[in-house]
This record gives structure tokens, sequence and C-alpha cells, in this order.
């Protein structure tokens, strides 16, 4: 089970409270977790890659034990503990983000 | 009794202003997706209740909503915005040819006959269709491949499609409008585009009177001509008689004749409405006086509307997609502020009075008149 932690304004475009948990087939990264997430709410696509070429937007950021991981290679094995649940996997909205 | 519906975008939230035919006392809802960008929200002609919200952010990018309650709940629709064939380039601001990118939507025009069939404005400058209710999105890319598309140019907005008009009379003919490239017209239903620019006298172009690169800020038809275009240029308040075939100004004696929004009264075709502002760097009114100006002879003659609005003291701005007029009679005009401010008229624009004072800065303001 990989647990996945949203931010606020996602949350509210998929109707869903706390933490999203996900069940992933396969080796766990970052491609496999979005693909997952985004199967279940499909409202999401778009909002964290692009439709098309499946880059991360810029503005979106991946934390997971307290590293950034956003610059990884999307088909690098996630760290353990999120494999195993044992820490979320975290889509941050950037510092740099947002509008006036 | 006839009722009003003004659906509000905001830079933080939609929010739903109604009253009843007499629009005195209103009802205010929202804000709905606080914290996003609404662009644009417009209600289906053909079911009033079914209404397309445009929703973007900085992070998260384009969303969309719709409703089938008039506003009172919503959800999520298609948000893939892909542009037909090869994207091939425009310039960008330093003249350099810049690949086009999806940005966000800027305008929505539901269809006048199915509440399914919607269009979409969006920068970099295109046009899409759905026919689904919104789920799934095509370019009519007819005319961003218009043989002067490497030619457009972003506006200081960046370059967007603002305005879409469809042709009560005409299913085929449509009239777009985009900042900085300028006015198109198709005659079959989006398949071919011809610029109709021919009239117009920019002094920020090289050539002033190019068939592009005009800064069009809005276009206003009145459904009972449709041949007859109203439009706001960056600078010059202009009009055509022939579909834009060719254009005239008609700034007459406007104190300054740039601006962003134009409307044109419901029930006088010849009755249109303007917000002057001080300049394209000063984006806000002359002399801290907003005033509406209204002619009632299709332009040339222009009266400054201040009954209830703020003489003093006021730098806001009314963007493009601010303005909206419902119509009962005495037809209503509303607009709303870059200060968050929605004003509306019930008396065509003799006296306004503010809906709301206090929203984040007013990005688009409609209204539905409702039985």
């Amino acid at each position: 089970m990989i647990r996945v932690v949203l931010p606020a304004h996602l949350r509210t475009l998929a109707r869903v409270e706390g933490e999203v948990t996900l069940e992933v087939e396969g080796q766990v990264t970052q491609r496999s977790v979005l693909d997952a997430l985004e199967a279940r709410y499909p409202m999401l696509r778009g909002t964290l890659r692009d439709h098309v070429t499946l880059q991360r937007r810029p503005f979106v950021r991946f934390f997971a034990c307290e590293e950034d991981l956003s610059h990884e290679s999307p088909d690098a094995p996630l760290p353990d503990a999120v494999a195993t649940g044992a820490e979320p996997f975290l889509v941050v909205g950037a510092v740099a983000g947002g509008s006036v | 009794m006839s009722k009003v519906r003004v659906l509000v975008g905001t830079r933080k939230g939609a929010f739903v202003l109604a009253s009843d035919g007499k629009r005195e006392r209103w009802d205010i809802s929202g804000p709905h997706f606080a914290g996003w960008e609404m662009y644009h929200l417009k209600g289906s002609p053909a079911d009033p209740n079914r209404i397309y919200a445009s929703q973007t952010s900085g992070w998260f990018g384009q969303t969309m909503q719709r409703s089938n309650d008039g506003g009172k709940t919503w959800e999520p629709v298609g948000n893939k915005f892909v542009y037909d064939g090869v994207p091939g380039t425009h310039q960008w601001y330093d003249g350099t040819a810049h690949p086009w990118e999806f940005k966000r939507v800027w305008h929505l025009e539901p269809s006048l006959t199915d509440p399914d069939t919607v269009y979409a404005g969006v920068e970099d400058a295109a046009l899409f269709r759905s026919t689904d209710g919104g789920q799934n999105w095509q370019e009519l890319s007819g005319l961003r491949g218009h043989g002067s598309g490497p030619h457009w140019q972003p506006g200081a907005g960046g370059m967007c499609l603002h305005t879409i008009l469809l042709d009560p009379s005409d299913a085929q003919r449509m009239f777009i409008a985009i900042s900085a490239a300028g006015a198109f017209r198709t005659d079959d239903a989006g398949k071919t585009w011809k610029p109709i620019n021919r009239g117009l006298r920019s002094q920020q172009i090289p050539d002033p009177d190019a068939e592009v690169g005009h800064c069009v800020h809005r276009i206003a038809m009145h459904r009972s001509r449709p041949n007859v275009l109203f439009m706001q240029k960056h600078w010059d308040v202009m009009r055509t008689d022939n579909a834009g075939e060719s254009w005239q100004e008609v700034s007459g004696n406007l104190p300054t004749d740039f601006g962003f929004v134009i409307d044109v009264h419901a029930h006088e075709p010849e009755t249109i409405y303007v917000v002057p502002i001080k300049s394209d760097s000063e984006h806000f009114p002359l002399e801290g006086k907003l005033r509406v100006y209204r002619s009632r002879t299709g332009g040339n003659e222009w009266e400054a509307l201040t009954k209830g609005l703020p003489q003093s003291d006021c730098y806001v701005n009314v963007l493009r997609d601010a303005m909206a007029i419902d119509s009962l009679d005495k037809c209503g005009v509303y607009f709303g502020t870059t200060g968050g401010q929605v004003y509306a008229s019930a008396d065509a624009g003799d006296s306004w009075a503010p809906i709301v004072r206090d929203l984040p800065a007013v990005l688009s303001v409609e209204v539905q008149t409702l039985p």
C-alpha cells in the first residue's frame, strides 16, 4: 500500500480528505505511483504532469523521506519506506508557484 | 418574475450572484473553487442550468468544471487541450520564434443551441471545441493554421484568444479575437478563417495597417444584427457594419479610447458601453473617476455614466471579459473591477450600485436572464 499526500487544492479537486492510499503493481516508482493515482482520480490528470509528455509540471514537487525527488528519473525506484507504506509520497505545490 | 444570475470569475475563486428582476437584493454564493484563478464562467443559452467554468492554477495548470444545476454543484470535466498536429511557432516578445504552448482557457462560449457543445479560447491562441459537454476537446486548427500564425505575438497579458462570437443567424459563421493578432472570421464552422482587420490602425506595430498584429481587446455583437460588430482595441473604439470587412473608428468624444470591455444594450442595437482606461501603461480610470461611457448612436457620441460610481481616488481596472448585459427591460449592465467590486445597473446604465465590494480581483462577469 502506497500512501500519497496531495496538496489542499488537489484534495478538493479529487474530493478526498487526508491521505490517499493506492495499490501499485510491480516496482514502486514516481511513474507507477502517479499512474495509479490518475487511474483512481482521473480529474488529477494534467495537474501534476503534462497530459502528453508526462513531464512534471514546473511548480509541482515530489518529496519523500525528507528528500526532494522531483528531479529523479520517473522510473527510479522510490525509497523502500514509501514502497512499504511507512512513509508517504508527498505531492507539494512549490513555494515559487501559485499566482497573485 | 424573471431572475438574473451573475457569474463572476476572480483571481481566487468564482462567485454566483442571484437576484430577482428588480436587481436590488442579491444572494451571493462562493467562493467556488477557492484559491483557483477562475478565468471565465458561462451558461448555455440552450440550458441555463448548464454552466462551464475555466479553473486554472500556477501550480496545477488547467482544469475545467461543469455544473448542471445552475452553479450549485460542479463536476470536473476534460482538461486535455492538445494542439492539432505539429504546434509550430509564433513570435515571442523579443521577435524570436517561440513554440506554441498551451497555458490556460481564457474564454468559454457555449453553443446557442446545444448544451453539450462549447468553444474554448485558449492561450497560446487557439480555438477548441467540445461536443460532449466538456469531456473531450478538439482544436479547430484552421485558425492557428492560417498563414499568418507564425507572425502572431503575445500582448502583455499573453497570447490569448479571448473573444468568441457565434452568429445567431448563421451556424457556419463565428468571430474570434486574439491579443495581439487581431480579429478573424470563419464562414464554414471553423474549417477556414480570414483576418478581418481592415481599417484598424495600431501605432505599436511596424505597419500600422497590417493584416494581423493588432491588439484587439474585445468585440461585441447584438444578436439582431450579427454583421455589426463593436470593438474595443488596445487604443480606439471601432465598428464594422459588414461583418468585419472594414472597420471605422467611433471613439468620438471619449476622454481616452484605451480600454478593455465593450458591450451592447439588450434591446437597442445602437447603444453601446465602454469603460475608458487612462492608457496602456496606466491601467486605471482617467482622473480617478470610474465612468462607464454609453453611446446611443453606435459610437462617436458618448455620455459619461457616473451615478453611483466612485468619482474620486478610484484606480481599478476593468478587464476584457468583465462586463455583461442582461435582457430584462430595462436591461441590466454589470461589470467587475480588479479591486473586487461588481457594479450593477438595473436601468441600462443610468445609475449604479455595487453588488459586492471586496471580492478578489475580478477577471470575468457574465449574466444569465432566467424565467
